[in-house]
């Protein structure tokens, strides 16, 4: 594989002391000049590698770790290139600046985006390194190669480390050209690295967000309006600055604007647990606003009369599935039902702010950094050079920390107040002011044709949409997002329809780890068994059959990597044979079966279950994935399992209520997550790992779930389960 | 008032009725230990008081005065790991790892009672214990490598 540089986009520089930078920009985004650093000064926070005279290679990482290993496995992709000793390479979290390009960590797209242009930095940088060993030595650089961060000479027996080398090869122009190893030569990419921050972890000296602290740091608990969208008409404060170490109590007004910051009153104190004695003394009088009637009975009734009549959208329509259905002597039909989610992360939200005149800087477990500081600049009226957004490490994202509100919201009081303060969420005010995955209405209409194949199939979905809160109605309407998984379904039917249609609701939405497909997957691959069913055909045979090439116009396919059936294919063939389909199970036992794609991966799972004296357990699960190569196996495994257990979690148990236009679940009390007891005692993870530009492997497990375990239970008991939460007990 | 962390008496000043976990974190200044819940149901706050695990959200600071607190940061010995620390770092178990300080003090109390724990006895002692990445078939293995490597004398 060769691959050539764009030189323009690296800049390499001598650091004070004898080290090198590799900088890598991106279109648009250059440096200013390839500056080099003044001695003695400060590194340009720009760089991407930096190898330093003890040897040691520094990554920055411009991606946000919030579980998934991005740190490891962007790093590895560096050292692999650059035959770095992986026991000598450090990384560094990179603060939010504009020449990073994008750094927002969502979609599973981390590795996608990196994947090239971080194994060219180290290749290129490799080949400087020998160009200099070569050059000191009087050899041709073509006799030279490296290992373990050394160029080695082997004819003469000679190696230098890349340390000493640094200072030599910065003063040398950038390759024109570069080729990056092949798969087979590969030392470590492909196989088990454990995580870089995993020791740290382990000692409990990793920093989170809520570990922050700075100099002269108040903190403060913020009581927002419980009824979204209400407003403060007073508030009494005069018990709650009673409280010894309450400081102040300061108003913090709403905002929309993408931002979406909710009403509510500020108590800073000396430590939290003042603060959150003093809001307990708070006596606010709120105006509960225009969304206080809404509840998920309401939206229920909305979604349902919705999905029974011809949708507001018509995200896809291929042949005349109307006509066809109209005509259909049996006509198949089930609603599917899912609840609001909370992405409910183990570390709460919080951040710690320092605001000074028009400088602004925060301390934030934010997976978008980018749109942090620019919702920064816009809340509070400065430039975005005045902004510096420091990304900590995140207990958990899962979508959630994409948002800036929990950013904005710290800077905002921090301004106010004229003092550094850490806003900390307590558990209630994380998951009454989540941006929620929306709840969900499906119906899906279908008919078999004399062959027991589907002949026509219309699928009507009813959802808030997501992008209602961050922009302007796009001109092909809010269907397309959010019937993802379900109008790009892969089954062929000759005529098939999706339609959508908006529910309006107070409640704020926001991307939940695979986002639609988690909603749109259980209906479409529940209602596949279904029609296998009635078509007397097995289910893992049934899919086998229908997947193919279908047509779809919305959402649109990737251009670059457009939906392969035959990847799909695999992956179900793969998970169907490890998990022995078909076997012979005891009574009470049943498997079941889904599959799909989502952010470009696909993933098959199998479901081994019991349900017995109404108690459920899951005995296995099989997955097969294939998100082409796989970088880091044990990590990859890690965001399969994960991601099979928060989806299990989330078809078993989770359910945001809304009452009032306000969250009724408090705490993991009334929010019930997955514990040990009730996980499966095997999850085994299988790879087809199709040899193409490798994507990732954080979503892609997710979506099958919820359809595959309510497949299993059907086998299991002879009920379909077509609302979630299961509700399930767990033996 | 005084509080034993980990072996250092440290002199905080706080009402009797705080939580021994913002007592650490805010006055002591050790954040190894996390905030989960306040309510106790996560586990994410667990420390050892006494050598017992403790959901450190919900025990007011005044009962753990003048008692042995042990927090992650003192888990480890002299120059080598608690074989619960060995053992996560073998099987690479933490994913974003925000929970796993109280997983690991619940982990290690476990075995100080079970030196060889049933699953039964993973599931009794580590049921209080949240995590949202899904590591929790890692943590069963992690449970049962530590305390091999508690048997051969790897570690305490």
């Amino acid at each position: 594989m060769t691959a050539y540089t764009r030189r323009h986009f690296l800049t390499i520089t001598a650091v004070a002391g004898g080290g090198l930078v590799l900088t890598i920009s991106l279109p648009g985004c250059r440096p200013k000049s390839g500056a080099a650093p003044t001695a003695g000064g400060p590194i340009d926070p720009g760089v991407f590698v930096r190898i330093n005279p003890d040897n040691t290679v520094v990554i920055t990482i411009t991606k946000s770790e919030m579980g998934q290993g991005i740190r490891t496995s962007l790093a590895m992709l560096v050292a692999e290139d650059l035959d770095a000793d992986w026991n000598q390479v450090r990384v560094e979290q990179a603060s939010f600046a504009p020449k990073y390009g994008e750094m927002g960590t969502g979609g599973s797209s981390s590795v996608l985006s990196n994947w090239k242009r971080l194994r060219e930095a180290g290749a290129a940088l490799k080949g400087m390194l020998v160009a200099a060993a070569a050059k000191d030595w009087g050899v041709d650089p073509k006799d030279c190669r490296a290992e373990n961060s050394f160029v080695i000479h082997p004819a003469s027996d000679r190696r230098t480390p890349y340390g000493a080398l640094a200072a030599k090869a910065a003063a040398l122009s950038l390759p024109n050209q570069v080729t990056l190893k092949p798969k087979a030569e590969w030392k470590l990419l492909g196989k088990d690295r454990s995580g870089v921050d995993v020791a740290d972890i382990t000692h409990g000296t990793a920093v989170y967000g809520l570990d922050v602290k700075i100099p002269g740091m108040l903190y403060a608990a913020i009581e927002r309006t419980s009824v979204f969208g209400g407003k403060v008409k007073s508030v009494d404060s005069a018990k709650a600055l009673a409280v010894p170490g309450v400081k102040q109590v300061v108003q913090i007004d709403a905002m929309g604007d993408g931002i979406n910051i909710h009403a509510g009153v500020a108590v800073v104190a000396t430590n939290t647990w003042a603060a959150l004695q003093g809001r307990k003394q708070l006596a606010i009088t709120w105006d509960e606003g225009p969304r206080a009637a809404e509840s998920s009975e309401s939206y229920r009734a909305f979604m349902t009369a919705a999905v029974n009549r011809a949708g507001e959208e018509t995200v896809n329509k291929q042949g005349d599935p109307d006509a066809v259905l109209a005509k259909a002597t049996k006509v198949i039909a089930s609603t599917f039902e899912t609840p609001f989610l909370s992405h409910a992360t183990m570390e709460p939200m919080n951040c710690t702010a320092s605001v000074t005149g028009n400088q602004v800087e925060v301390w934030s477990p934010t997976q978008f950094p980018d749109w942090g500081a620019q919702s920064l600049a816009k809340a509070l009226n400065t430039d975005i050079k005045n902004v510096q957004v420091h990304v900590t490490l995140m207990g958990g994202g899962f979508g959630r920390r994409i948002n800036p509100d929990f950013t904005v919201e710290a800077a905002l009081l921090s301004q106010k107040i004229k003092q550094p303060v850490k806003v900390v969420w307590t558990r209630e005010d994380d998951l009454r002011h989540d941006f929620y995955r929306p709840c969900s209405t499906h119906r899906i209409e279908a008919s078999l044709g004399a062959d027991g194949r589907p002949e026509a199939w219309r699928h009507r979905v009813s959802t808030p949409s997501i992008d209602v809160l961050y922009g302007p109605k796009p001109p092909n309407g809010w269907g397309p997002n959010e019937t993802d998984g379900s109008a790009n379904m892969s089954y062929r039917v000759p005529n098939r329809s999706c339609e959508y249609t908006l529910l309006d609701s107070g409640v704020p939405r926001g991307w939940w780890r695979a986002v639609s497909t988690t909603h749109g997957m259980f209906a479409v691959e529940s209602m596949i068994d279904e029609l296998a069913e009635a078509a007397g055909k097995d289910p893992y045979e049934y899919r086998l059959g229908l997947i193919d090439k279908v047509w779809w116009q919305q959402p649109p396919d990737s251009k670059e990597f457009p939906f392969s059936p035959d990847r799909l294919k695999g992956v179900l063939t793969l998970a169907a044979d490890k998990a022995g389909w078909g076997k012979p199970l005891p009574a009470g036992y049943g498997m079941g079966i889904s599959c799909g794609f989502d952010h470009l991966g696909y993933a098959a799972e199998v479901f081994e279950v019991s349900v017995i004296n109404d108690r459920l357990r899951i005995h296995r699960v099989v997955v097969a994935a294939d998100s082409g190569p796989v970088l880091n196996p044990i990590g990859a495994r890690a965001q399969l399992e994960g991601g099979i257990i928060q989806g299990l979690s989330a078809t078993i148990k989770e359910r945001i209520t809304i009452v009032g236009g306000a969250v009724k679940e408090r705490n993991f009390d009334g929010y019930s997550v997955l514990r040990i007891n009730e996980a499966p005692a095997v999850i085994e993870v299988y790879f087809v790992e199709t040899d193409t530009h490798p994507t990732g492997f954080g979503e892609p497990a997710v979506p099958p779930v919820a359809a595959g375990l309510a497949n299993a239970i059907y086998r299991a008991t002879g009920k379909r389960v077509r609302t979630l939460p299961l509700g399930l007990r767990m033996a | 008032m005084k509080l034993l962390v980990n072996g250092t008496t440290h002199e905080i000043e706080a009402p009797p009725e705080m939580p021994l976990l913002w007592a650490i974190r805010d006055l002591v200044g050790l954040t190894g230990t996390k905030f989960g819940c306040g309510i106790a149901m996560c586990g994410a706050c667990t420390v050892h008081v006494n050598g017992s695990p403790v959901r450190s959200c919900s025990l007011p600071v005044s009962a753990a005065e003048g008692k042995a607190i042990t927090t992650v940061e003192g888990l480890a010995g002299t120059g080598v790991d608690h074989a619960v620390q060995q053992a996560w770092q073998q099987l690479n178990v933490p994913q974003c790892g925000y929970c796993q300080a109280g997983q690991l003090m619940s982990a290690a109390a476990l075995l100080e009672k079970k030196p060889n724990p049933t699953d039964a006895d993973i599931d009794a002692a580590m049921a209080g214990n949240l995590c949202r990445c899904g590591t929790y078939i890692r943590i069963r293995h992690a449970i049962k490598l530590a305390a091999e490597i508690k048997s051969s004398g790897g570690a305490r």
